[in-house]
């Protein structure tokens, strides 16, 4: 069954508008794709639309957290990261404010709005800030509780979504728990480890089903806390499968392959596979045609797999 | 009215401010006395006329905010902190050394400072965002000062404040342009002309006054105009002199980020009576 991060957004900016009363929510002319537009109606004074001015967001939502409110400013991955990336250095980093930048449309998952609107550097440049927690949801069944979490940690972190119709990993939204710097195994495995971010864990969930078919035991985990990552139990399967493959719809640059590989080359080295964009724009184009297109698929999961099966071998 | 004996006082703060900023540059051996001239008679106004605080308890709900934009001012700010008792007077001239409270440009961890700021044209929608927040938590009797500068009005940034500051009819907010008519490069006129300000904050939204911003009373009495206001955001031009005080700075646009020489500062103090 699949379904949609948006509609799950804008139920989750509900229940933490009554979770956290003073809870403040600041968009730049989004309203309706991010979903904030329900917040908006449930709590219209605690709502702010600053237009189409992404840096001013990011400063008015610095300003507002001053009072002792947690403030969430949302927009679409490229223009609620990018566009800002110094304000959100400078105004929320630095200072360690309590502003959540939480994130629709993140990757080529936005699909035909194209590569300007296609954040595939987005959590790159959010873990290389001091201070910057970056969390990563894999299906919309976890949103509610990533929004929570964000909530409930001190200082800036930034929720990445995406955008397409994702498989429902978690089917009770209101019994999932996100706990920060802890990744969450969804598959135990011997052979290799498949670790996946947003819509990538379900791909990487399908490999390990084919991957099994040829005798070979892969493990899963949805690295949702990218930063802080969970090192232990990446050494720990590190240890138990010796080979490696981070998938995720981001460049191959800096993102969560980055984080993995500095875990693992500081902890315990292991082939490494990734499955990501090869440091290319995409282009415009139906989602799932565009995951096809750019490698982000589970054949190329399970070849990336047996490569990195191979490689650990060959040591 | 505000008497002559108020007004000699805070005249004299600005003098002191002035002396804190030349003595504080010359120990760091670094930092941006020019900018920091032209806003004494602003931060004196502020920090012992003006703004509610409580040094004891600096993030006390109901203090009125102010963001320097201009965060490379950062001397003469911290000069009237400290004055005003938010932290010691030693502190000063440990200014920009490793280890110390006072950053080159300033930070919120230095009491007194609720925004991070000197990366130029953000300051203003921390202020919008802060009057805004005020509001929101129902603190009618905060107000929200922002000083820019004339040349940070470069930074586009600065423009989308000026609407959202208008749009949401921020009226306990505040901005004071440091028009001192200088930037890092030379005169804010051949670089990137921003005027006419006046013209454009009308336009904006604002309601606007224009002041020498070395005249306490002026000053003064822009403030309590800005706190009357009853629907827009108070914009006050305050023309001033770059260096002023320290007859070898004005007019020396390559000395925005110099530090003064020991006889630079010497005479300084002389001129400013110390």
């Amino acid at each position: 069954m699949k379904s949609n991060f948006r509609d799950a957004l804008g139920d989750a900016f509900v229940a933490m508008g009554e979770e956290f009363p003073d809870l403040v929510v600041v968009t730049a002319d989004v309203s309706k794709s991010t979903r904030s537009i329900a917040f908006k109606e449930k709590f219209p004074s605690r709502f702010f639309s600053v237009g189409i001015a992404e840096a001013d967001a990011v400063g008015i939502a610095a300003g507002i957290s001053t009072f002792d409110v947690p403030v969430i400013f949302t927009a679409y991955a490229v223009f609620a990261t990018e566009k800002p990336f110094e304000q959100i250095r400078n105004m929320l980093c630095y200072p360690n404010l309590n502003v959540k930048v939480i994130a629709t449309h993140g990757g080529i998952s936005v699909g035909e709005d194209g590569v300007t609107h296609q954040a595939i550097e987005d959590i790159a440049i959010m873990r290389a800030i001091p201070n910057m927690k970056v969390l990563v949801a894999a299906d919309p069944g976890e949103v509610k509780a990533a929004l929570r979490t964000a909530l409930s940690t001190k200082g800036p972190v930034y929720v990445r979504l995406g955008r397409s119709d994702a498989e429902v990993l978690h089917t009770d939204a209101d019994g999932v728990t996100f706990p920060l710097g802890k990744a969450e195994v969804l598959r135990d495995g011997t052979d290799v480890t498949l670790a996946g971010v947003g819509l990538l864990v379900d791909l990487c969930l399908k490999a390990a089903e084919e991957l099994e078919k040829a005798s070979i035991h892969a493990a899963v985990i949805n690295l949702r806390s990218v930063k802080p990552l969970d090192n232990s139990t990446l050494i720990q399967y590190a240890r138990k499968t010796g080979a490696f493959v981070v998938a995720e719809d981001h460049n191959r640059v800096g993102g969560t392959g980055g984080a993995v590989a500095e875990c693992l080359v500081a902890n315990f080295p292991v082939p490494m596979e990734q499955v990501a964009l090869d440091d290319c724009f995409a282009e415009s184009g139906k989602d799932m045609l565009l995951y096809q297109k750019y490698g982000l698929t589970v054949e190329n999961i399970i070849v990336k797999a047996r490569q990195a099966v191979i490689r650990k071998q060959a040591r | 009215m505000v008497s002559g004996e108020t007004i000699q006082k805070l005249e004299q703060m600005a003098r002191l401010l002035r002396k804190d900023v030349i003595e504080m540059t010359y120990t760091a051996q670094s930092g941006h006395p020019g900018g920091s001239f032209s806003l004494a008679e602003v931060m004196a106004v502020l920090y012992f006329h003006d703004l509610h605080y409580n040094v004891n308890e600096p993030k006390w709900l109901d203090r009125d905010r102010v963001v320097l934009s201009k965060g490379h001012a950062a001397p003469v700010w911290y000069a009237a902190l400290a004055e005003a008792g938010f932290f010691d007077r030693e502190e000063l001239y440990k200014l920009r050394k490793i280890g110390s409270l006072l950053q080159g440009h300033p930070c919120i961890h230095i009491p007194g400072v609720d925004a991070t700021t000197g990366s130029l044209g953000l300051g203003l929608s921390a202020a919008c965002g802060m009057a805004i927040g005020a509001k929101v938590m129902g603190r009618e009797n905060v107000h929200v000062y922002a000083i820019v500068g004339d040349g940070e009005l470069g930074e586009g940034q600065i423009w989308e404040a000026a609407m959202a500051a208008a749009h949401f009819k921020l009226n306990n907010l505040t901005a004071i342009i440091d028009r001192n008519r200088y930037q890092n490069d030379g005169k804010t006129a051949d670089i990137l002309n921003t005027e006419p300000l006046l013209e454009k904050w009308i336009s904006f939204g604002w309601q606007t006054v224009e002041i020498n911003g070395h005249n306490v009373s002026e000053i003064i009495d822009a403030f309590a105009f800005a706190r009357n206001a009853s629907k827009k955001p108070t914009m006050i031009i305050a023309n001033t002199i770059k260096g002023n005080g320290a007859s070898y700075m004005i007019d020396q646009p390559k000395l925005h980020y110099t530090p003064p020489t020991e006889e630079q500062m010497e005479q300084t103090l002389r001129e400013l009576g110390f």
